[in-house]
């Protein structure tokens, strides 16, 4: 299988990219996206080039650091999938791929196809959290929870963070991924005690970290490799309001 | 050098007791003053930068990753067991301690494995007050399974995804704490070198992944909290970046290597397609539970799977292995499939996998409950291999897991430097020669919430008093140039093939002769040759790009190098070790049957070894069974 790779190139955040074309020969079916790209480098070594930078840790689907825009989709042709669970086999003999990194302000590139994506971090620092010390919980069983509110509280804490909802939403909203996390936390009774402070400032941190709003087209949903719906937005919106005048 | 375990007096159940009543303490002032640097943000890291943070301590974490959050406890699927008794099925802390004692062969250390069973319940209170949505019964209590080597269900699960659900508690812990000011957290920073001053660990050299600059930290206690290093493998169910580096270094600066050579092999996870691979998917153990695992009785069968009459199927693990049958602990159901396949009866395109069938479970259970057990496992089995796994059997084929081996500890997780400790899986302390399924996050949690920050302060106590390190030691500048000099070394060498190039060769001789079935001529063999890669690897290998900026390829060839230290020293270790257990399986030491013969008349310890350049010395922890008597291990 031989395609052609259209590449972004970007030496750092200050520089200027650029789209190069790699012609890639040797590929199979079975390989995986990145794989593929991997196969990519090790000719680019040898033919004594800088490797391409791309990000990727577990690369089954769950640790959420791999992502790129492929052909003008948030990790490739398929709904929710993430980009390493892509395979060649998703492609043709002869295929052009356009491969380019996050697009968001507030996921600056670092090199290539590489993001800076700790803005998430700092939202979840706001708040995403239930503040209990180790060793004073009390007995799991104390406290039940039903059967349905755990499904949906799994749902929604499903999330890997990788910021597909992000660089595919045309305002570059964050609020799946906070919404995600407010839900899953402020549903749980033990998330309930800090649940107006925490909608107030996750939110306000999304906002200072420079997302843009929600216009609610759902973009989002169908990118998410773990299929979060957008219920949890207009959830947290219901929460946020919630919280102001309960808060 | 000896070897103190420094295991507390008493009967096994009060030894944790007695350790925290004579343990020293540090006054809340005096803690503020000390600072602690942890390696690895994973459950085990993030566990205990955030706990030891909450005591008090200053607290700086550090992870290779983008994010905390990424850190590949995040891939556990199937679950995390815990002696609560909630399906009053017989269980008990004694009964947990006993499996996990027994699946690991006997060779661990009775006093920790039992405190690793006795802490396990209060874990799951407290992950369930974090917020962990482990799966729940109608009535709202927590709903349990079984998993391999074990009769009783004493597992906890959130879906199949528990070590993310674990993980993303453990890291919003953490970042709890960051935003309390106590932790400093350090992404895309690697750890190249353990600074030691006066034979305690000071600090460490950390190379930043995007400016490329090397920094330096001061710290009066260092835990690395590294993960495994199965990637030795390269083929292997670990995540790409997962790294021997941080415990080699260690290593070379004397911390000595417990059982390097123990690990395991995981028996479901999905056969390699091609030469390019990088990675082994994971489908959970946990699969067992329902799946059926067999292979046609034909050899070489080219008919499809459902083609094949029932009768013509073996349920080998059922036939072996009939009171635990599909089962059976994951090193002897990884050999019987290797024996399997072996021996012809494999299946797939390479004829390298055996089925795992789920045909049965849906006729009786109805395809919705199997949908709610493990749908999330059917789709990525769909997403990676096309097929799907509710209309015809998964196919499934083993591969390098889980490291039992790692940093030698006592008692309170300290290695042979003092000041310098292993938490999780980086350590050898609980699994012996084979893990349970389900204890990884068990184990990795209750060392770095529990146990650590109660040990840790029996150490620190003594250095209140003392100077706190500066960066400015000359041990400092000596790392720091060492380091330099060793990635300017990697750089120069500008050869002709790349760093995948030798993974994939040192990957192929260890598979070939330190996986699943070893033998003392293959090993001797793969220590040659794994020498022989190392010297190709310095005087062939080519790295572009340059160390001042975020260079993936120098990355690689920085954690290959000690992968293939480390490989020698793995074969070292299984040559030196003439018995079968757990997951060491020597192929001159079996019964006809082909079952393990274990020796316990002359391998009854803990292989310690001590880096002398280019050789290593081994040191015996001898163990002492004062409460068990160890047992043929049988699962028939």
């Amino acid at each position: 299988m031989k395609v052609t790779f259209k590449i972004w190139r970007q030496e750092g955040p200050k520089d200027e990219g650029v789209i190069r074309a790699y012609e890639v020969d040797g590929l199979t079916e079975d390989m995986s996206f990145l794989e593929a790209l991997d196969h990519l480098n090790e000719l680019l070594v040898l033919k004594d080039e800088k490797v391409i930078a791309y990000e990727y840790d577990c690369r089954e689907g769950i640790c959420g650091q791999c992502g790129v825009f492929i052909n003008g989709r948030a990790h490739g042709p398929h709904d929710n999938m993430t980009t390493c669970q892509l395979h060649m086999r998703s492609f043709n003999d002869g295929d052009i791929i356009v491969v380019e990194p996050w697009r968001a302000a507030s996921f600056p590139v670092i090199k290539d196809l590489v993001v800076d994506r700790s803005a998430f971090d700092r939202i979840i620092e706001q708040g995403a959290y239930i503040s209990t010390k180790t060793g004073s919980a009390p007995e799991a069983n104390a406290i039940p929870v039903p059967k349905d509110i755990s499904d949906r509280v799994m749902d929604a804490a499903a999330c890997i963070g990788c910021g597909a909802c992000v660089a595919t939403c045309k305002n570059s909203s964050a609020a799946l991924f906070t919404s995600a996390k407010i839900n899953h936390l402020n549903n749980l009774p033990q998330g309930k005690a800090e649940e107006h402070k925490r909608s107030a400032e996750m939110t306000f941190q999304m906002e200072v970290e420079g997302f843009g709003s929600c216009t609610f087209t759902g973009a989002c949903e169908v990118e998410c490799p773990e299929g979060i719906s957008i219920i949890n937005i207009a959830e947290m919106n219901a929460r946020v309001i919630k919280s102001k005048l309960l808060g | 050098m000896k070897l103190d375990s420094k295991i507390p007096e008493g009967k096994l159940k009060d030894k944790w007791r007695n350790y925290q009543v004579k343990s020293q303490l540090i006054n809340p002032a005096n803690k503020k003053k000390l600072n602690i640097i942890v390696v690895g943000s994973g459950l085990a890291g993030a566990g205990a930068a955030s706990t030891l943070a909450e005591l008090g301590y200053d607290v700086r974490c550090f992870c290779y990753q983008d994010s905390a959050r990424r850190a590949h406890s995040v891939a556990a699927q199937g679950g995390i067991n815990a002696a609560k008794n909630y399906q009053h099925d017989g269980d008990s802390i004694y009964r947990m301690f006993y499996d996990t004692l027994k699946g690991g062969d006997f060779r661990s250390r009775e006093a920790n494995t039992y405190r690793l069973a006795e802490l396990s319940a209060p874990l799951i209170d407290h992950f369930v007050q974090q917020g962990v949505p482990f799966a729940r019964e109608y009535g709202g209590t927590l709903v349990n399974r079984s998993f391999g080597g074990v009769q009783v269900q004493r597992t906890f699960y959130a879906r199949g995804q528990t070590g993310q659900q674990l993980l993303l508690a453990a890291y919003s812990q953490l970042y709890k704490m960051v935003r309390a000011k106590k932790v400093e957290m350090f992404p895309r920073s690697e750890m190249l070198d353990l600074v030691v001053i006066d034979g305690k660990a000071k600090g460490i050299i950390v190379r930043d992944l995007v400016s490329g600059e090397l920094k330096r930290y001061a710290a009066d206690a260092v835990v690395l909290a590294t993960g495994g290093y199965s990637r030795v493998f390269r083929l292997s169910t670990l995540a790409i970046g997962c790294n021997g580096s941080a415990l080699w270094k260690a290593h070379k600066k004397g911390a000595l290597f417990g059982a390097p050579s123990f690990t395991q092999i995981h028996p479901t996870a999905l056969p390699q397609s091609s030469e390019a691979q990088s990675k082994l998917t994971l489908m959970s153990e946990s699969l067992r539970n329902d799946g059926r695992i067999w292979v046609p009785k034909t050899k070489a069968d080219t008919r499809k799977a459902n083609d094949i009459p029932e009768e013509e199927r073996d349920y080998y693990l059922e036939r072996r292995y009939p009171s635990f049958g599909n089962l059976a602990p994951r090193d002897i159901a990884s050999r019987a499939a290797k024996e399997r396949i072996d021996a012809g009866f494999g299946v797939g395109r390479l004829k390298n996998a055996v089925y795992l069938d789920f045909k049965h479970p849906i006729e009786k259970y109805g395809l919705e409950t199997i949908k709610d057990r493990y749908g999330n496992l059917f789709n990525m089995y769909k997403k990676i291999t096309g097929i799907d796994a509710y209309k015809e059997p998964m196919q499934i084929s083993p591969a390098a897991h889980f490291s039992m081996g790692g940093l030698w500890v006592d008692y309170e997780l300290m290695t042979t430097i003092p000041g310098l400790y292993a938490v999780g899986e980086c350590n050898f302390s609980d699994h012996g020669a084979n893990r349970l399924g389900a204890n990884s996050l068990l184990q990795a949690s209750v060392d770095g919430y529990f146990i650590l920050p109660n040990t840790i302060n029996n150490y620190l106590a003594s250095e209140i008093n003392t100077d706190h390190p500066t960066t400015s030691h000359p041990e400092f500048d000596k790392a720091e140039k060492d380091t330099k000099d060793y990635i300017e070394k990697v750089l120069a060498v500008n050869g002709t093939k790349t760093v995948d190039h030798f993974h994939r060769e040192l990957g192929k001789v260890m598979w070939q002769e330190c996986a699943m079935s070893r033998n003392k001529t293959g090993l001797e063999k793969a220590i040659t040759e794994i020498k022989i890669i190392r010297e190709q690897f310095w005087c062939d290998v080519k790295v572009t790009g340059n160390d001042k900026e975020m260079n993936t390829e120098l990355e690689k060839a920085l954690r290959l190098a000690d992968f293939i230290e480390l490989g020698i020293l793995m074969c070292t270790d299984a040559l030196e070790r003439e018995e079968s257990c757990g997951a060491h399986f020597r192929e001159e030491f079996q019964t006809e049957e082909g079952e393990a013969i274990r020796v316990d008349k002359d391998y009854s310890y803990v292989s310690a070894w001590e880096y002398k350049k280019d050789e290593f010395k081994l040191h015996k922890e001898v163990l002492e069974f004062e409460f068990v008597k160890p047992s043929v291990r049988s699962y028939k």
